[in-house]
């Protein structure tokens, strides 16, 4: 049995879309708790964010 | 009152624009001829087609085309040089020669040898073949691709580019020679070095270093943000979406980082202190792969996808005013298609500068990484 | 995977490095380099502006500091010789007070010297005067040949009368 290819790219995106959730949630629980600190915090999750959607975009066009 | 004019000036622009675009969405119904030279765009198949057709590089530069009242498909735009190595040595000819034919119809002789376009990709015809001849997936059988050096539409865009940021970063740099503080457009880009040096450079590859990589960051930062930008405009330059576009900015990056790391960044990478010795060929292959391979390829792959998929989505969005008319009608899907592709067109234009920024920034990571001089311990 | 690689065309990464490499070294040399210089060069100057500005601030601070020591020392100064000149002056009255009491009384002195000296004169003068008075009435009285008693009080009488003490 062959899974199809749009199936995996579902459950990349979820995958993806789990963590940057987890990712901006979280950042926003620090930005709440350390206000002064937005602009780290905010760079730090961009890049962790666009880490996670490379890995995303990665798989997605390995498997395409 | 002055609110209640603007909102009326609005409403006024939005409202024609609406019944323009609906009467566009009802006339591609009646002309339905010309398909193979990009004519009208009517269903989910020509349309999936035509945005690919737009996604890809292209050989001439064409602004529209319409249909005129004898039937016939008018293009306008203008050609662009094609130079190819081809097993001839280079041959060059105007794009015009192939009448905006794009699926290897149309054969242009040159030189000697003869040429097909398909998929915006030049053929060159294997020995005495006229016809390009296609197996059942639509690959050519008879023709092979050239190397194509030919001035293309991705070309233009990253020469006009090149152009802007040069002209007005020369201008602000003669500004100082005479002022210290810049005046008019100046203005505007001296935040913009400063925030990439600021934010960028300095605290990732650190104080002492920043210096050496600013003329690279800077170019980059601006290159893809310039391009980013131009995508979005209705010249329809997709110059960051074209994957060797991207490939090379990830490239010379890469480049730059391994050909500028640190004895120390070498030593950690090959020879990774403080792990037992049998574990370190290993790390040290998993980092060489990670430095090489796939942190270019990240790279490379984000930029590239993300205006991929931002063009995908608006052309999609705008195509909802064909593709819809038949379940809501020509008001409600075109107003939907026009509500939505300038939600999304906003939310591009933040892209295209957080696709600029990220790029850079993830940059000047890697550089910090290979530059920097651990403390011994 | 496969379109992606389809997708990528040589020619094309071909002309965007050498299009991007000229354009790096390009801007780096018209225009990166001048405007960080520039741009340093002024973060320096207002740095070295804002130093200044400090260090002329804190001159500022020690001068009025100065000032204000010197203000002190004068006033101080000023004291110390008004207080002197009191001193001085209180001296010189008490001195001259000292000095007035002492001529006094010597004058004083002096006078009741020379009072006394008179008074003893005077004395001397009436004792002799009385003497030679009481002489010549005791002269009188002799030479008048006395019968009775009455007589010769009313000699004596009548001298005394003649004699005006003075």
């Amino acid at each position: 049995m062959v899974i199809p290819n749009l199936v995996g790219a579902g459950l990349i995106v979820i995958g993806g879309g789990i963590g940057l959730g987890q990712i901006g949630g979280k950042a926003m629980e620090s930005i709440a708790r350390q206000p002064e600190a937005a602009g780290k915090i905010q760079t730090a999750m961009i890049i962790i964010g666009a880490l996670l959607e490379g890995l995303a975009f990665g798989a997605l066009i390995l498997g395409a | 009152m002055n609110i209640a004019q603007k909102t009326t000036k609005f409403l006024t622009i939005a409202v024609i624009a609406l019944f323009t675009t609906v009467n566009f969405a009802l006339n591609s119904n009646e002309n339905n001829q010309g398909k193979e030279d990009g004519g009208q765009v009517n269903t989910k198949t020509e349309i999936s087609a035509y945005i690919k057709h737009h996604l890809a590089d292209s050989h001439d530069f064409s602004l529209f085309s319409y249909t005129s009242s004898e039937g016939e498909r008018k293009h306008f735009g203008f050609p662009l040089p094609v130079i190819v190595w081809t097993s001839k040595g280079l041959v060059t000819f105007m794009s015009s020669a192939f009448h905006h034919n794009d699926d290897g119809h149309v054969i242009v002789e040159k030189g000697g040898l003869k040429f097909a376009k398909i998929h915006s990709k030049i053929y060159e015809l294997d020995g005495n073949a006229t016809n390009v001849a296609f197996d059942e997936t639509h690959h050519a059988t008879n023709a092979h691709k050239v190397l194509d050096f030919s001035i293309t539409k991705s070309v233009v865009g990253i020469l006009f580019a090149g152009l802007l940021i040069f002209l007005g970063f020369s201008k602000l740099a003669r500004q100082y020679k005479a002022r210290s503080i810049p005046k008019g457009l100046g203005r505007l880009l001296e935040p913009l070095v400063i925030y990439v040096r600021d934010e960028i450079a300095r605290p990732n590859i650190g104080e002492k270093k920043y210096k050496k990589f600013m003329s690279f960051l800077l170019t980059v930062f601006f290159f893809i943000w310039i391009l980013n930008l131009l995508g979005l405009t209705p010249l329809g330059f997709n110059v960051t979406g074209q994957i060797a576009v991207t490939a090379c900015l990830a490239i010379i990056t890469m480049v730059i980082y391994i050909t500028n790391g640190s004895k120390d960044f070498w030593a950690h990478t090959l020879w990774m202190p403080g792990v037992p010795v049998i574990l370190r060929p290993i790390l040290a292959v998993i980092e060489l792969v990670g430095f090489i391979v796939i942190k270019p390829f990240s790279l490379l792959v984000r930029l590239f996808a993300n205006i991929t998929a931002g063009h995908f989505v608006v052309m999609s969005l705008i195509a909802l005013m064909v593709t819809m008319k038949e379940a809501f009608g020509p008001v409600a899907s075109t107003g939907m298609s026009l509500v939505l592709s300038l939600f999304i067109s906003v939310i591009e234009i933040l892209v295209a500068f957080l696709q600029a920024f990220i790029f850079t920034m993830l940059s000047s990571l890697f550089i910090g990484m290979a530059v920097e001089e651990h403390e011994h311990h | 995977m496969e379109t992606l690689l389809n997708d990528f065309s040589p020619g094309l990464f071909f002309m965007q490095l050498i299009i991007l490499v000229i354009l790096i070294v390009l801007l780096g040399k018209f225009a990166w380099k001048p405007i960080l210089a520039s741009l340093e060069e002024r973060e320096t100057g207002i740095e070295d502006a804002l130093k200044s500005a400090e260090n002329a601030r804190k001159e500022m601070q020690n001068l009025t500091a100065d000032n204000e020591r010197l203000a002190k020392e004068a006033r101080a100064e000023r004291e110390a010789m008004m207080k002197e000149a009191r001193e001085i002056r209180d001296n010189m009255i008490a001195e001259a007070k000292e000095d007035a009491k002492e001529v006094t009384a010597n004058l004083i002195e002096k006078a009741q010297a020379s009072i006394a000296q008179e008074k003893q004169a005077a004395l001397a003068e009436i004792k002799k005067n009385v003497a030679d008075l009481s002489i010549g009435i005791a002269e009188s009285v002799i030479k008048k040949e006395l019968s009775n008693k009455k007589d010769q009080l009313d000699l004596v009488e009548g001298i005394l009368k003649d004699v005006t003490l003075n």
